[in-house]
């Protein structure tokens, strides 16, 4: 474990890119093959299956630490991160393992299948035996999620660096279905053929935010618009007979939209798609509200499935035929999709994401000021001639979205934040005027700059009116301008309403709290975008 | 009778009809160290411990201002009056106030751990003790000094062995001064800020022991000092000002930097855990020494440390000030002038 603790303390000692590729990189040259296919699992969000719930691990670390269960569970939160609250709280220690990463991993399998006590003794004898930050990788190999600071891109190019395989090469071997039980370092990224795997996606093309109009992006000719649809991004494959669907964060998603299962009676295997799952009702999508029902369910009861059915809005086409059409330009790609799609019946589970017809970019200005209306985000730009990337890249890929609603609010409540903003106020609640009172609507907890955090954070010390727990309510004086997304009923909010990514846009310094907005200018908001 | 009452003014002692550390203008002042949050202007009449007084005068020009060696009492009004080592800076001090028999201590900032620059932490006995509390949580624990300072001359020596100048974050006022007394000056030339400088010759003046520094001005960069280390305060990391220096790795040394999401806030290169205050294992140690079984907590994690203190038998309460502790976010004051 020594040599994955020093990799972790080298990544987390700096911030620079450089400097975290270069530690991943000579890892990835030095690293016995186990260890290193095992780290590539865990950069890429492949963890082993928790062995221990984490109810138990806090019992055990504040029992190993000699403090009460409340107190641990009082600086988790502030810490913000169960494996280096227990880290930390536990005793000194100063020892070391020479097991490998793997050796490791595979001892914590074991754990899944032994009886509690015996499980309870193996954590208190690991932490027992090694020193901190060995201590916090295991914490973190124990409750699952593992981030380093290190993406999926950064890892692919240091492994690129480590093994000669090309980088776009090597980020298609690494995407899909495989577990380190399932694939050798060898197998995998050496001498992998991505054909052989029926269900692997294609990296996701992401687009950059475009923060003001398109005046220098050149000719308007050059470009592919379409609307921004509010769905999940997903890529549908059809192999063998088969399909998958796949998220942008490289999870398999098949059996939660059961509709798209028909895709395979109207295009021939062989075609994979990019587009958008909506859901989705008499040729218009239902708000996001409708879909995030169906988010974090496995499989979907019927009358789920009745109330919010789902299709796939494709607008791009990265297989045909079985062939890799990536590399074709844009224009290409669309018209072999549009063709695709010409003759499919309503029944299919599949629409187009329409082309949008325009000659000016003041004439495309237009158009995308009709994007709320239609439940879209905004637009998109493609430049006609791109290839389909890998990852986020400047330049051929926008996303044009449509200014946010905003109202003016009055700060009401503060609380500190955790993690990075340990022990700043970050989050806030604010309210609108009904009358004389102020009603909360809504909470926030970004927008603002560090400087702004820091100002506010002096303020509610000074102004605390009151303490419910962690929560200050502070004197209302202070007027923000909460930027979001949308805005949705809601009977389990006081105020009737939900907004969607809410932020703080701007603090009206200029403005006395007796200019805020009033709850009826939310419940028209309502009336108009909900 | 309570020794002490707390107002919007801040802690007052009726019977000497003096305030300890106020954060609006008074009368009659008591100062247990020089930081911007306990010293503040605007006061009548302020009284500190001698060696704080070169601060207070620097920071706060021309006040009216009286000294007290430490552990020499002085009557004022019905209360018996002392300040004791309180061991954050130089200077700094708790203060014991006595009336009819009963005594109470103002902690003010403090730190269990002597550092070899600072008058080292001595506990007093009392029957309240009014306690900091800005790393109230069993999470913080700090390393002893040795170890950290091998830590940072190691950072220093890798630095300027690849070519970099080795920029170091600390408070111009007790942490810049600490550091500097145990970095190794054979490794190479300690530069400084003008704001630690300017505080360096104030304590200097006063006879501390400090290792030789030169004062970064317009001449000086990474060329004409190379493999230096440099004294900057936290808020001129990042800036203009640094340029000169050419390559560069910052440090930042803070008890915050026990967090794993502060130092990535943070965003320097690296981030040694030092702190001027008590961790968790220290606070409950001063606490206990005093004796006391009333306890006020001022500032940090109040809410949390004193439902610790009630669970192990304490009378505990929160008391609300305008004190801030140790942030890693607010700004030096003297900065800002300089």
């Amino acid at each position: 474990m020594q040599r994955f603790a020093t990799l972790f303390t080298k990544l987390d000692q700096t911030t620079k890119t450089n400097r975290k590729v270069a530690a991943l990189a000579s890892y990835f040259r030095d690293a016995p093959d186990d260890d290193k296919l095992w780290t590539i699992a865990l950069l890429s969000g492949r963890r082993p299956k928790r062995a221990v719930n984490t109810t138990r691990l806090r019992e055990w670390g504040a029992e190993a630490a000699g403090i009460p269960l409340w107190l641990f569970e009082e600086a988790y939160p502030i810490v913000g991160d169960l494996a280096e609250t227990i880290a930390l709280v536990l005793p000194e220690g100063s020892g070391s393992s020479d097991r490998s990463l793997s050796e490791w991993i595979m001892e914590l399998r074991g754990l899944a299948k032994v009886e509690e006590p015996q499980r309870k003794e193996a954590v208190l004898a690991a932490w027992a035996g090694l020193g901190p930050v060995e201590r916090f990788v295991f914490n973190k190999l124990l409750t699952g999620g593992f981030r380093m600071g290190v993406s999926a891109k950064l890892m692919t190019r240091a492994l690129s660096q480590a093994t000669g395989v090309e980088e776009t090469e090597l980020a298609h071997r690494l995407m899909g279905d495989w577990s380190p039980d399932t694939v050798s370092f060898e197998s995998l990224v050496l001498t992998r053929d991505p054909d052989a795997d029926l269900s692997k996606p294609y990296p996701f093309y992401l687009a950059y935010q475009l923060d003001a109009a398109p005046d220098n992006l050149g000719a308007p000719g050059d470009w592919l618009a379409e609307h921004k649809w509010d769905g999940i991004r997903g890529q549908l494959i059809l192999r063998g007979g088969q399909h998958y669907v796949w998220s942008r964060g490289e999870e398999l998603m098949t059996d939660r939209f059961p509709e798209l299962a028909r895709a395979v009676d109207f295009l021939p295997s062989g075609t994979v798609l990019d587009g958008e799952i909506l859901a989705w009702r008499e040729e218009a999508p239902l708000p996001f509200n409708a879909l995030q029902k169906r988010i974090g369910r496995k499989t979907v009861p019927k009358k789920l499935l009745a109330e919010a059915p789902v299709i796939l809005r494709a607008y791009d086409l990265l297989e045909v035929n079985g062939t890799d059409l990536r590399s074709a330009p844009m224009a290409t790609r669309r018209a072999q999709l549009d063709t695709l799609f010409a003759d499919l019946p309503p029944d299919a589970p599949l629409r187009l994401s329409p082309k949008l017809s325009f000659k000016s970019w003041d004439a495309l200005a237009d158009i995308r000021e009709t994007s709320r209306a239609l439940g879209a985000e905004g637009l998109m730009l493609k430049r006609l001639t791109s290839p389909y990337g890998t990852g986020r890249k400047k330049g051929d890929w926008w996303k044009w979205k449509v200014d946010p609603l905003t109202i003016d609010a009055v700060m009401i409540y503060a609380q500190a934040g955790h993690g990075r903003r340990a022990n700043l106020y970050t989050d806030f609640t604010f309210a609108v005027w009904k009358g004389n009172e102020l009603v909360p609507f809504t909470k926030a907890y970004s927008g603002l700059t560090d400087k702004e955090f820091r100002e506010i954070t002096a303020w509610v010390r000074k102004n605390t009116l009151e303490r419910f727990g962690p929560v200050r309510r502070v004197t209302p004086e202070h007027v923000f301008e909460i930027a979001f997304e949308g805005i949705q009923e809601s009977p389990r909010h006081k105020s009737g309403v939900a907004l969607r990514f809410p932020r703080m846009s701007r603090w009206r310094h200029d403005k006395p709290v007796s200019e805020a907005n009033t709850l009826e200018d939310l419940k028209d908001m309502l009336a108009l975008y909900g | 009778m309570d020794v002490l009452t707390f107002t919007d003014r801040g802690i007052y002692c009726p019977a000497g009809d003096f305030f300890i550390d106020p954060w609006r203008p008074v009368e009659r002042a008591l100062i247990t160290h020089g930081h911007a949050d306990h010293a503040r202007p605007g006061h009548a009449h302020y009284l500190s411990t001698e060696s704080a007084a070169p601060v207070m005068r620097h920071r706060l020009g021309d006040i009216t201002l009286d000294t007290i060696g430490y552990g020499e009492t002085r009557q004022i009004g019905s209360a018996r009056v002392s300040f004791h080592p309180a061991g954050h800076v130089p200077g700094s001090a708790q203060i014991r106030i006595e009336v009819g028999g009963e005594v109470w201590v103002v902690s003010g900032d403090y730190k269990i751990e002597d550092d070899g620059l600072c008058e080292a932490f001595e506990p007093v006995r009392c029957h309240a003790f009014i306690s900091e509390c800005t790393f109230g949580l069993p999470v913080f624990r700090w390393d002893a000094q040795d170890d950290v300072m091998a830590a940072i001359n190691a950072w220093w020596a890798s630095c300027a062995a690849a070519g970099k100048t080795a920029v170091l974050g600390a408070y111009a006022l007790g942490k810049a001064q600490r550091l500097l007394a145990h970095l190794d000056p054979g490794q190479g030339p300690i530069l400084t800020h003008g704001a630690v400088e300017a505080t360096n010759a104030v304590l200097r003046g006063q006879g501390l022991k400090l290792p030789d520094t030169v004062q970064v001005t317009a001449e000086i960069t990474a060329k004409t000092h190379p493999g230096a280390i440099v004294l900057a305060p936290p808020s001129a990391l990042g800036t203009p000002w640094m340029k000169r220096f050419g390559a560069v790795e910052t440090g930042f040394a803070s008890g915050w930097m026990r967090l794993r999401g502060v130092r990535r806030r943070r965003a320097a290169d690296r981030g040694f855990i030092m702190s001027d205050h008590a961790d968790w294992a220290g606070l409950n140690a001063a606490i206990s020494q005093t004796g006391a079984e009333r306890i006020f907590v001022t500032h940090g994690y109040t809410s949390v440390f004193r439902r610790w203190l009630e669970t192990q038998g304490y009378d505990a309460r929160i008391v609300e000030t305008e004190f801030e502790g140790e942030s890693v976010d607010t700004q030096d004051p003297q900065v800002a002038e300089t």
